[in-house]
């Protein structure tokens, strides 16, 4: 037990260091933006109108005059105690926007993760296990279009078919148009957030798909399936005895790995299908200047992509006996 | 004349989509001009003979317009790719190379760019260059090389424990000697797959970040330009806007990673026994 919490608390302190250099890097690159970001927010003529004190106002709201290291450092140390800052653009606290904002795209990506992982693991399997048959050159074209078809061209082709040519589903939003918070139904979110979630299930199914694959056409080459099949057992109880089990330390690296694309389609999806969550945020931030929201934005996502990693690296002792022994013995 | 083997066939099918994609570079350059002339006789043309991608609301003719996008995509496909992938190969073998802290600083960084969501960082890269060409250039450049690079570090930690490495370090080679001469020559055939292999997901990430709309100005016709603007007439059923740039684009990214396929076979047999 206690390697394992060594293991767990060494990897922890990695996640750290790293998220730290992650807010160190994206301050960095935002603070060596050339735009100003009273140019970019305020506009010149607005600008031309004011008066000196004016601007000099909205020069300390946008921290212009204040130097990066003491600005990163300010911020870091309300990052620790919870502070995340105020989000300039939508002037509520950064925590505020991030928490509803990931509530809703939490919704969309939970639901694509699990689709595009339980069918991109199905998919795989079938393919490596029918290797060059016609399951197998399907599935392979279809990974191969869908790999390199980008995320937002099929949210407008969805957007086109289902919501302009159907009518089936609404053209953007997560809840109805006008609607108090507290007359939204579970089944409203639902329907709202079907067609985004449905685009980012079909993106992320490829890339899983095309791994297991090639891990389970491996397996299936293997001499204990070569032993099992000598032996009469049938294919399906191959699949499900041997390749099923070996393929499983991969697919949960694969699983947990996939968290940062379905993070990243989501930025492109919300934006089609204005979908209120993080990653619209993030975009109107970037476009906007709006440095304490995209810095929050980063590190938060940047913490759920760790966390996943931390996750599946502590998924690996559990599944697998050799890990969970080979630790024990070092 | 030889038999027609698996080899000749990948190297006609590299050849065909290299030229296929060199014309439309071509192509698309011949035409910027063309690409831009409104005629507002002609405006929002569905797909027709003279017209084959239709017109859009000022009349401009959307095929010379989705050529014109393919070949910037092309272009800068080609630019961030290869300098991501310089970038890899150097980091890489630098990592595998000269170990110690060097290794643990680069196995770091690689760490910390493959935490942040791509689409994040190249927004913030291109913010911090000034949302214009060159910061869309450096911000997909700047954030695909770390899976090459890890790849090139794992391979070279491999080559180094060959024999004739060992040996050549005995006899006291020089270490970039012995980079030139015995590490670089193995590594070319993976570096020129992941080179390639770079191109699809550079223009993937060109055309979204464009489409988001940080970097290309809206004059420009890059097809994730072409497509934003698309967005405010599709609930009008101007399909054809979004329809067929994206089609092509998929085209063009689809070629790629089949020439990469392509390239894999001719370089690296082995690995394709499928």
């Amino acid at each position: 037990m206690k390697h394992r919490l060594l293991f767990t608390g060494k990897k922890l302190i990695r996640m750290v260091l790293l998220l730290l250099g992650v807010s160190l890097a994206a301050f960095l690159l935002m603070s060596a933006s050339p735009l100003d970001p009273l140019q970019t927010n305020v506009g010149q003529a607005a600008l031309g109108t004011m008066s000196q004190e004016q601007i000099a106002k909205l020069e300390d709201y946008w921290g212009v005059n204040t130097p990066p290291a003491e600005r990163y450092l300010g911020w870091l140390g309300d990052f620790v105690r919870g502070d995340m800052g105020t989000s300039l653009l939508y002037r509520q606290p950064v925590s505020t926007v991030i928490g509803q904002r990931l509530q809703n795209s939490l919704w969309l990506m939970a639901f694509a993760w699990v689709i595009s992982g339980v069918l991109g693991l199905t998919l795989g399997v079938i393919a490596g296990a029918n290797r060059g048959r016609l399951a197998d050159k399907l599935i392979r074209g279809y990974c191969l279009l869908i790999s390199s078809t980008p995320a937002f061209w099929l949210a407008l082709l969805l957007l086109v078919i289902f919501s302009v040519w159907l009518g089936l589903f609404p053209i953007g939003l997560s809840v109805p148009i006008g609607a108090d918070a507290s007359s939204v139904t579970l089944a409203d979110r639902l329907y709202h957030a079907f067609l985004p979630a449905l685009t980012l299930s079909i993106t992320g199914v490829a890339n899983i798909t095309m791994h297991t694959r090639e891990k389970m056409a491996d397996i299936m080459e293997s001499d204990y399936v070569l032993f099992a099949r000598a032996g009469g057992e049938s294919a399906p109880s191959i699949v499900l005895r041997h390749g099923l089990r070996n393929v499983a330390l991969p697919a949960i690296t694969l699983q947990f790995a996939s968290i940062i694309e379905i993070f990243g389609g989501s930025v492109l999806v919300e934006q089609v299908f204005s979908y209120p969550g993080l990653g619209q945020a993030a975009v109107s931030a970037g476009l906007g200047s709006d440095l304490p929201l995209l810095l929050g934005i980063t590190v938060v996502s940047a913490a759920i992509v760790f966390g996943g990693n931390l996750i599946a690296d502590l998924l690996y002792g559990v599944v697998d006996p050799k890990i969970r022994r080979g630790a024990a013995k070092r | 004349m030889k038999a027609w083997n698996g080899r000749k066939n990948a190297l006609f099918l590299l050849a065909a989509a290299a030229l296929v994609l060199c014309a439309v570079a071509v192509a698309g350059g011949l035409l910027g001009e063309q690409a831009m002339v409104t005629d507002f006789t002609r405006k929002n043309l569905a797909p027709c003979g003279q017209f084959l991608f239709g017109t859009d609301w000022m009349g401009r003719d959307m095929l010379s317009r989705t050529l014109t996008g393919l070949s910037l995509s092309i272009r800068i496909g080609l630019l961030t790719a290869a300098v991501s992938a310089i970038i890899a190969l150097a980091l890489g073998v630098a990592s595998a190379v000269c170990g110690g802290w060097v290794d643990g600083v680069i196995s770091w960084c690689i760490d910390l760019v493959m935490g942040i969501p791509h689409i994040l960082l190249v927004m913030l890269i291109s913010l911090a260059f000034g949302k214009d060409f060159v910061g869309v250039v450096a911000g997909v450049a700047l954030s695909h090389w770390p899976s090459l690079a890890r790849v090139i570090r794992g391979e070279v930690l491999q080559l180094r424990g060959a024999v004739y490495v060992r040996t050549a370090e005995k006899l006291g080679v020089p270490r970039l000697a012995i980079v030139r001469r015995h590490l670089l020559p193995h590594l070319l055939p993976q570096f020129l797959t992941g080179l390639v292999l770079q191109f699809p997901h550079a223009i993937l990430h060109e055309a979204s970040v464009t489409f988001l709309g940080f970097g290309l100005s809206p004059e420009q016709p890059a097809i994730g330009v072409i497509l934003s603007e698309s967005m405010s007439y599709l609930t009008t059923g101007k399909w054809w806007l979004a329809v067929f740039p994206g089609l092509s684009l998929v085209l063009i990214v689809m070629l790629f990673a089949a020439m990469g396929e392509q390239l894999r076979r001719l370089l690296d047999p082995a690995s394709v026994h499928a």
